[in-house]
């Protein structure tokens, strides 16, 4: 149960952050079926810890996010909950693009020349989020691109493959106090080369807590062993 | 890209070299220079080394593993990977590799993620986490958690299924495979030798591993870091 607190528009190109809290929740709408939205969580009140993404795939066995598992900090906690997932499918592997891979991909685009249809990249924008509370590249997590599906192939191939869901939704429900950082940008493997970053609209909710059969906490033994060590943090 | 089967070998010979041996459980920090190689042998076979990088001028650039597989399009390592930094740039590329592929999607293991997969109760269990941090601080160098991000795991077999499965399987490696790296920058190696033993990545018996390093212009002094 969810029930919405506020809600805002992030166009295409655009970046934002945002001290939530446990209990409450994030749901991305992504309208066009074709954004991408890369992602990343540090713990609000000691940054130091901060998404862990080889211990969010290797304790779930997973190489792709969806309903109904979890993002793990580095310090065994869960910092959210995927608490529902119409897409299936977000990507973990690929992380931030950078401005290089911006400009080889799609040329340059100035603030001078095309003010704010200027071209980003999720690596600035996450920097000079983490800036606006005094944090720095030292404390740059990794992220997963939200609304993107990349599979692995034999040989270990990595292959993008367009969603195409038009509505599609991901709602996460924070289990600690946590920094969200997100950049609507282009996903660094997306094979078009025409500028056309799609927004989002995000909604933060008020959650109801998780019960004991939560599906995120039963989904596997070490999930239930993360619930336990973060609810020792609020005790 | 290279299948997964194909290796590739050294043309360096050994006797060349500085050569060090890191015990299982252990950790070993050395500033390689651009133009060194790095080889690392894995001498009994089956034994993770879980491996991280940091510019040796300025740390706050390091060592991506989500860079480094997307700018190859392929989720392992092996001969020809360049292993990039989080600034984009190149740090080091693998020269040579008689095991065929690596993992960089796993990370370290942790006193606090070993809770989680395995018991609450493990979390006295030395790993590899607190190896680096150990290192870290016996480095002088100001660094700590903060520094450090997704790292290599050489020799270790993390398989990732189409349906976006993962698991940690038996090792790929044996008894004198090897895996070398010519650093392109200066560069901070941090290794910590993994003392993982609830699950098969150390073949169940983590054993030691030699480091050999290659200078093209003069001798080099490699070992631990002394105490200060």
């Amino acid at each position: 149960m969810s029930t919405l607190l506020y809600s805002e528009t992030l166009p295409g190109g655009a970046s934002w952050s945002a001290r939530l809290r446990r209990s409450q929740g994030l749901r991305l709408v992504d309208a066009s079926g074709t954004a991408n939205v890369a992602l990343t969580l540090l713990r609000a009140d000691d940054p130091t810890e901060r998404l862990n993404l080889p211990d969010t795939l290797k304790s779930q066995h997973i190489a792709r996010l969806t309903y109904p598992y979890v993002l793990q900090s580095d310090m065994g906690h869960v910092l959210a909950s995927v608490t529902e997932d119409t897409s299936g499918w977000h990507d973990v592997l690929c992380g931030l693009s950078d401005a290089a891979l911006v400009e080889a991909k799609y040329g340059e685009a100035t603030y001078q020349a095309a003010r704010n249809a200027r071209h980003t990249n999720a690596r600035e924008h996450v920097l000079v989020e983490l800036g606006k509370y005094g944090l720095s590249e030292r404390d740059l997590p990794s992220a997963v691109n939200l609304f993107s599906r990349v599979s692995v192939k034999e040989g270990g191939a990595l292959a993008w493959e367009p969603q195409g869901k038009p509505g599609q939704s991901v709602t996460l429900r924070f289990e600690m106090d946590v920094l969200i950082v997100v950049s609507a940008t282009p996903h660094p493997l997306d094979p078009s080369t025409t500028w056309a970053p799609q927004g989002v609209e995000l909604e933060v909710l008020r959650c109801s807590p998780p019960r004991a059969d939560d599906p995120s906490r039963t989904v596997r033994p070490e999930n239930d062993r993360a619930f336990t060590l973060t609810e020792r943090l609020y005790l | 890209m290279s299948a997964v089967t194909e290796t590739v070998e050294s043309r360096l010979d050994p006797r060349r070299a500085v050569r060090t041996v890191v015990e299982a459980g252990d950790h070993w920090m050395h500033e390689l220079k651009a133009g060194q190689t790095l080889r690392i042998v894995d001498l009994e076979g089956n034994q993770a080394v879980d491996t991280f990088f940091l510019d040796a001028h300025d740390p706050a650039e390091r060592y991506c593993a989500q860079t480094t597989i997307r700018a190859q399009g392929n989720l392992y390592l092996t001969a020809g990977t360049r292993l990039m930094s989080t600034r984009g740039n190149t740090m080091l590329e693998i020269t040579a590799d008689t095991c065929g592929r690596h993992d960089t999607l796993g990370g370290a293991c942790a006193a606090e993620s070993n809770q989680v997969r395995y018991d609450i109760a493990k979390r006295p269990m030395h790993s590899c986490r607190d190896s680096f941090l150990l290192a870290l601080a016996r480095s002088g160098r100001n660094l700590s958690k903060r520094d450090i991000g997704p790292n290599i795991n050489f020799f270790m077999n993390v398989p990732v299924t189409p349906e976006g499965g993962l698991s940690f399987e038996d090792g790929i490696s044996a008894p004198g495979k090897y895996v070398e790296m010519k650093a392109v920058r200066d560069v901070l190696v941090l290794v910590s030798n993994c003392p993982q033993l609830n699950n098969p990545c150390n073949g169940w018996n983590p054993t030691p591993v030699e480091m050999l390093v290659w200078d093209p212009w003069r001798p080099v002094q490699v070992g631990r870091i002394p105490v200060s």
